[in-house]
């Protein structure tokens, strides 16, 4: 049977590789996505919680419903954001973060 | 949940995530990035949300990868040049994260143990108890006191706490997605109104 230290670890080391991504890659597009796979290790958590929180007798659903808030907001930011990428890309004709840095100080 | 399962299902995930920042092309790391979310969601159901599972199989597997590859395509970044890694962000990359997973390790350590950080069980007689705080003649009511097969009616109950708990929240969602697909229509009309006057 698997606990919820189980569950948690897995959410820890998922939100962690999504970090790493975040750090290491260049490419705005992939930095994109490790955040996206950073969100859902956070809903990880909220179910995990949700299902070991039993109140009366059911899973605590306060949580399923944050994580559908959460999903709803990852997809509106999706959109913004890869609109966002592409009209960079028309103002700018590349998506490496290295050579953006007109807002380096 | 099944040990087995889990264990194939978490690995499914992790698998998913590495991949996702190992792999050079971005239409492969965004194929990576739904192995990733099939494990997640498989996890989900494991933990009896299966409404969550169906959702985050939809939106994420679904209609986001179906963006992101849109976007690469549109952009045509398969032949992206060849990048060099600085040795320094790759060390910071790795090392954060440890320092993180050492955190989670230790928080897990101090946390719930053994025995108590088990799952309480879901079975028809718990199920048959809580139905008493539903009216007799609710779905969720029969769903749960179901003579031959009573199952978890978690979409009603999910539906059940949105519109007593959450209502405003759904109302101010509907209205943030109002609002960002506005802002998208915005974003991608303006650069093309300008694109000629900058040629």
């Amino acid at each position: 049977m698997a606990s919820l230290n189980d569950f948690l670890f897995v959410s820890g080391l998922l939100f962690a590789i999504g970090l790493a991504g975040v750090i290491i890659r260049r490419n705005i597009i992939v930095i994109f996505m490790c955040l996206e796979l950073m969100l859902a290790a956070a809903s990880l958590t909220l179910v995990a919680f949700s299902r070991f929180h039993l109140t009366n007798g059911l899973p605590d659903y306060n949580g399923q419903v944050f994580v559908f808030f959460i999903i709803t907001v990852a997809a509106a930011e999706v959109a913004v954001g890869l609109a966002i990428i592409v009209a960079l890309y028309r103002a700018r004709q590349t998506i490496n973060v290295e050579d953006l840095t007109s807002m380096r100080g | 949940m099944d040990p087995l399962a889990f264990y194939f299902l978490s690995f499914l995930a992790v698998t998913g995530g590495v991949l996702l920042v190992a792999f050079r092309n971005p239409v492969s790391s965004a194929l990576a990035m739904v192995l990733s979310f099939v494990g997640l969601a498989g996890l989900f159901v494991g933990l009896n949300a299966f409404f969550v599972g169906v959702v985050q199989i939809l939106v994420y597997a679904g209609a986001i990868m179906v963006l992101f590859i849109f976007i690469i395509m549109l952009l045509d970044l398969n032949n992206e040049r060849s990048i060099r890694f600085r040795s320094s962000t790759v060390l910071a990359g790795l090392v954060v994260p440890l320092l993180l997973i050492a955190q989670v390790l230790g928080v897990i350590q101090g946390g719930v143990e053994g025995e108590e950080a088990q799952f309480g069980e879901i079975t028809a007689e718990t199920m048959a108890d809580s139905a008493a705080a539903f009216p007799e003649d609710s779905a969720i009511h029969k769903s749960l006191t179901h003579e031959k097969a009573p199952k978890l009616p978690d979409t009603n109950l999910i539906g059940h706490t949105i519109f007593t708990r959450y209502n405003f929240p759904l109302q101010v969602m509907g209205a943030l997605l109002l609002v960002a697909t506005v802002g998208v229509v915005v974003l991608s009309k303006r650069s093309l109104a300008k694109a000629p006057a900058d040629s």
